[in-house]
């Protein structure tokens, strides 16, 4: 599968999404979240998703997560549609673990497990072996410089730490595609610039397709390539791609 | 996979310990509660054997000697010795009732016996049987009543000499053995009083007291001073004889009532203690409702505090299987944590009743199924909520 997959992805974009609409709720309640969104991410890119508060970035990424349903519209990934008006004969569950890494505002770690099981635990809900997971989870945690902390309890961590421990665990299924929803909201700018030079090392090294929504005016100049959402449209832009190194 | 369930539990282990804590006393509890119906049974199958019969003979009609009030003339046993199948026949009486030591009083059953027949103690722990027919006694370990000791009971004072022990009556009174002469008088007899009115009464009687019958009345007044009367005959069955054979043809030619070992067995646990029985089994329903409650709560009170966690599992691929596993393992370890807290304190607690307390294995099995069944079915609640958690709240607005 996942050779198939890497084939397909030196072709195909990794995310293609076309018209793409979600609606919260019905009548005169309803929400019109996303109103057509269009966007393309290729393998090894990182882009920038912005826009105001309530503008639709979260829904966005949901349902390019499989997380949530939209209301109508396409996604592809990797060239596989997975979505035209309804899932295409595949559990939302098993493409979140198989396809996609989560990053998240805060890391929210698993607090009872320590920070080598925190990354393996994608492998091990895929069923890999304990042994092969750890060794992979240890293996991205030096990836990340954190691999000295790799025994500790979740909560020594620093914030900084722990959000690439977050990382770390998006990236253990080797997926083709990261969302990350602010990731760097919480952390000072040069942590904040560290981790996107990290994801950006990721999406190099293992030609990842990395969504970074975001609010940060430090991280947004890194991007190459942004889309604005506004009123749940989105607006490709070209970005200042600054050479953060 | 790694087990989430154990994980958790290793992390958070001081919440676990207080909670299992907590749950194995009351755990603790209900086993002390079966303890003490298993006690009451064995208690009364205990004393059964110790006293030595094959048949109780009671009064007709009568569950006696222990379960009614039973009364028969004292030479009934004679008569009964003569039958064939009848080894050995004696007479026994029982009086529950207050016996004065050192200034203080304790709560026993008086049994009187015949020194080396049916219904005597058969095994002492300490000391010596009765030997001398009047004012010696042999006391249950429970009364606290110590070798040498004396004690009152009613008017005369009598001197321990042997101690038994698991000889209670069906409430738990310890029984004291005495010669069968000075129990029947502690039961039957006037007081002096008593014997004074009657005295009277008879002399005043005409009838009784005329001219021509001189010591008539005096011997009508002695007659009713002595007692004649004893609660059961214990017979101890020759040896090829069936007991209920025996007592078959007891009941048929002796107006009697007469009981077998099963059917006492019967009477004492059947009818006796049924009543404390059935209290015990509303306590126990009552506990394991209580048990079911607390662990519900506590698992979803424990699950409410892990659901970013839990919607965190599902957002990265997590099933539904994996996540209510979790959930079920928690609560299975904490009712694993309660049964083993529960089980020590129920053993450390037991000797300090005052009632026999038996705890047996197969009850210890049982409610080991039983908390463990209770916490799987109390986890249900906390897995629902557990599996309605929206993946989608792991990465908020
Ligand atoms: N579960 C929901 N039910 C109903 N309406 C929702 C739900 N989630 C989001 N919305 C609405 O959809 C719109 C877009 O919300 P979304 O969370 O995607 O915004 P956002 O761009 O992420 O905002 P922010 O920058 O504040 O995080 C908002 O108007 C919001 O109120
Ligand atoms: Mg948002």
């Amino acid at each position: 599968m996942s050779v198939a997959l890497q084939a397909q992805a030196t072709s195909a974009p990794a995310i293609e999404v076309a018209d793409l609409r979600k609606r919260y709720g019905t009548g005169d309640t309803a929400v019109d979240a996303l109103k057509g969104v269009d966007l393309t991410v290729q393998p090894g890119e990182v882009i920038g998703l912005i826009g105001p508060s309530g503008s639709g970035k979260s829904t966005l990424l949901k349902c390019l997560g499989a997380v949530t349903e939209p209301s109508a519209g396409r996604i592809a990934l990797s060239g596989e549609t997975v979505y035209d008006g309804g899932w295409q004969n595949l559990d939302p569950r098993a493409l979140r673990r198989d396809r996609i890494g989560f990053v998240f505002q805060a890391p929210y770690l698993i607090p009872f497990l320590d920070v080598t099981d925190n990354v393996a635990l994608p492998l091990l809900l895929a069923g890999r072996s304990r042994r092969e997971a750890r060794r992979r989870a240890r293996e991205l945690l030096a990836a990340l410089d954190v691999a000295h902390r790799a025994q500790a309890a979740v909560a020594q961590l620093s914030g900084g730490e722990q959000q690439r421990v977050a990382i770390a665990r998006a990236l253990a299924n080797q997926p083709p595609i990261i969302l990350a929803d602010e990731p760097t909201a919480p952390l000072d700018s040069e942590r904040a610039l560290a981790v996107v030079r990290i994801l950006n090392r990721m999406a190099q090294q293992y030609q990842t397709a990395i969504i970074v929504v975001t609010h940060d005016e430090k991280i947004i100049p890194t991007f190459k390539r942004l889309y604005h959402i506004r009123d749940g449209r989105t607006y490709e832009e070209a970005g200042e791609g600054r050479d953060f190194d | 996979m790694i087990s989430l369930a154990g994980r958790d539990i290793l992390h958070s282990w001081g919440k676990y310990a207080f909670t299992g804590l907590g749950l194995g006393l009351l755990i603790g509890v209900t086993l002390s509660m079966a303890g003490i119906y298993r006690g009451m049974v064995d208690d009364g199958k205990a004393l059964l054997t110790n006293s030595g019969a094959d048949l109780w003979v009671v009064q007709q009609d009568t569950l006696g000697p222990y379960a009614e009030p039973s009364s028969l003339r004292d030479d009934v046993y004679r008569g009964l010795l003569g039958l064939p199948g009848v080894l050995r026949a004696a007479n026994a009486t029982y009086l529950t009732m207050q016996v004065q030591r050192a200034g203080q009083d304790t709560r026993v059953m008086v049994v009187g016996i015949q020194p080396g027949e049916p219904g005597e103690p058969r095994y002492l722990i300490a000391g010596r049987p009765l030997e001398r027919a009047h004012y010696e006694a042999v006391a249950d370990v429970n009364t606290g009543f110590q070798l040498g000791e004396r004690i009152r009971i009613r008017r005369h004072d009598y001197q321990v000499v042997g101690l038994t022990r698991r000889m209670v009556s069906a409430s738990g009174d310890p029984m004291v053995f005495v010669p069968l002469r000075d129990a029947q008088e502690a039961q039957f007899l006037k007081d002096n009083d008593a014997i004074v009115n009657e005295r009277a009464r008879v002399l005043t009687n005409p009838a009784l007291n005329r001219p021509g019958a001189p010591g008539l009345a005096e011997a009508i007044s002695r007659s009713q001073e002595s007692s004649r009367m004893v609660n059961a005959v214990l017979v101890q069955v020759a040896p090829g004889w069936d007991a209920e054979e025996v007592a078959q043809t007891i009941r048929r030619w002796k107006r009697l009532q007469a009981y077998t070992r099963p059917q006492m067995e019967e009477i004492l646990i059947a009818k006796l203690i049924a009543t404390s029985a059935r209290q015990i089994g509303v306590f126990l329903v009552i506990l394991a409702v209580v048990s079911a409650a607390i662990v519900s709560f506590i698992i979803y009170t424990m699950t409410l505090g892990k659901l970013r966690e839990i919607a965190v599992l599902k957002l990265i691929g997590a099933r539904n299987r994996t996540i209510a596993g979790m959930i079920l393992q928690e609560a299975l370890g904490l009712g694993l944590i309660g049964f083993l807290v529960g089980k020590t304190v129920a053993t450390l607690w037991a000797p300090h009743f005052p009632k026999y307390v038996l705890l047996e294995p197969g009850d210890a099995a049982r409610g080991f199924v039983a908390v463990m069944l209770i916490c799987a079915l109390a986890s249900t609640l906390a897995i629902r909520t557990a599996l309605r958690v929206d993946p989608a709240t792991a990465i908020g607005g």
